[in-house]
């Protein structure tokens, strides 16, 4: 059977994604972002997982105001590179696993999660860039990737509950699949930042380490952040966390914290980057 | 106008229903720009590459002069805007220097320093006696 082998969750600031695609990692504004990013490369690198899914959000790229879905998965052959305004990053194409992420899809929604199923999806940064300080910059990433995509961008985005569920749907999903693949699972975005309107700017290091405790110890208790806590206390776009849980939700009620980074700031954001283990 | 817990917050516009019902044409218009021949028309002649979209007099105006808090305060959401700010060569980070009303050297300096700290920032009651 296939099984979940560890979750990484990062922030995916698009700013990371050009300081690496132009090589400031070593700049002394980016080295104290990249440097909590080394211990879990080589962790990724140890792992060698088969599969990864991305559990991210798209940002007004593949979705528009069109059409909206909740949670979109990505069933596809492969998941062309975005221009988002600026031109492609330089990263190689997403290649998918759809054997797995159509068995997922359809376990998951017989688990009453009405899932968007996805057959064609450019993939933005939301999803390359976690992908990229995960594996570096490879001419081809090691491993096949299932996205998941989440609304964040309309509100209401699903609750923390809602979320967490799913994952541990995913959970179920995963360890229903004949083949001994194992799965590694990336929650990504957040952690607290503003990008629009006066209060823009607006960092919340309380909220974000407390986030990251519940997140690893007591993720019922991060579950119940009711929305209006994330966008008072961790700005518009700290909401973002919520995917967080559904990475955690796929994850053994108790975890082993492998690793750990914070760091403020990477332009308008903080960065938070948690590295997880089942505990049997 | 339906109130709602968020309406608190203060410098923040939360993209909900009804911002996105009052900002569809606008976001739309926004979303267009990622397609490099639709920014070279935009940029060709603003007013014409406008009229393809039927947005409020007040929406097209604030496109034009570039009123970013404006834009969202119509309807406009930040992933969206973003792509007009792109198009006219700003980073996310100038851009949101531009909202904020400082210069981008306090801005980022800003940023550095910590960023925005919460306290003082929670509600409109705290800017209103700020």
């Amino acid at each position: 059977m296939a099984r979940i082998v560890g979750a990484y969750a990062t922030s995916h600031v698009p700013a990371i994604g050009v300081a690496m695609d132009q090589g400031k990692t070593d700049e002394p504004y980016w080295q104290p972002v990249f440097a909590g990013y080394e211990a879990s490369r080589q962790w990724m690198e140890d792992l060698k997982p088969d599969v990864a899914i991305v559990v991210y959000n798209d940002h007004a790229t593949a979705f528009s105001l069109e059409l909206i879905p909740t949670f979109a998965l990505g069933c596809a052959e492969r998941f062309p590179i975005a221009d988002e305004g600026m031109g492609k990053r330089p990263v190689p194409e997403v290649v998918g696993h759809p054997d797995l992420a159509w068995h997922m899809a359809q376990s998951i929604i017989l688990d009453e999660f009405d899932l968007t199923i996805v057959n064609a999806m450019e993939v933005d940064h939301g999803l390359t860039v976690p992908l990229s300080l995960a594996f570096g910059q490879p001419d081809a990433w090691p491993c096949p990737v299932i996205p998941l995509a989440v609304n964040v961008v309309q509100y209401p985005p699903p609750t923390g509950h809602r979320c967490l569920n799913l994952g541990r749907a995913i959970r179920k999903a995963v360890e229903s699949f004949d083949d001994d693949l194992r799965v590694v699972i990336f929650g990504t975005g957040g952690m607290s930042h503003q990008l629009q309107a006066q209060r823009a700017g607006l960092i919340n290091p309380e909220f974000d380490n407390r986030f990251l405790d519940l997140l690893v110890d007591d993720p019922e208790a991060a579950a119940a952040i009711p929305h209006v806590e994330y966008l008072r206390e961790s700005g518009s776009e700290g909401i973002e966390l919520v995917m967080w849980l559904v990475m955690r939700g796929a994850l053994t009620p108790r975890v082993t914290e492998i690793h750990r980074h914070y760091h403020v700031p990477a332009s308008n954001t903080a960065v938070g980057h948690l590295v997880l283990e089942n505990q049997d | 106008m339906m109130t709602a817990d968020y309406h608190d917050i203060p410098g923040t516009y939360v993209f909900d229903a009804q911002q996105s019902r009052k900002g569809y044409h606008l976001n739309m218009f926004c979303m267009s720009l990622r397609h490099a021949d639709n920014r070279a028309a935009f940029k060709a002649d603003e007013a014409a590459y406008l009229d393809r979209f039927p947005m409020s007099d007040a929406q097209r105006r604030a496109v034009l002069d570039r009123d970013w808090n404006g834009m969202l305060e119509l309807g406009g959401n930040i992933y969206y805007t973003a792509k007009l700010a792109m198009t006219d060569g700003l980073t996310f980070q100038e851009l949101a220097a531009l909202m904020t009303g400082v210069s981008n050297e306090e801005y980022r300096k800003m940023m550095v320093d910590g960023g925005r700290p919460i306290e003082g920032n929670r509600s409109k009651k705290e800017w209103a006696n700020g």
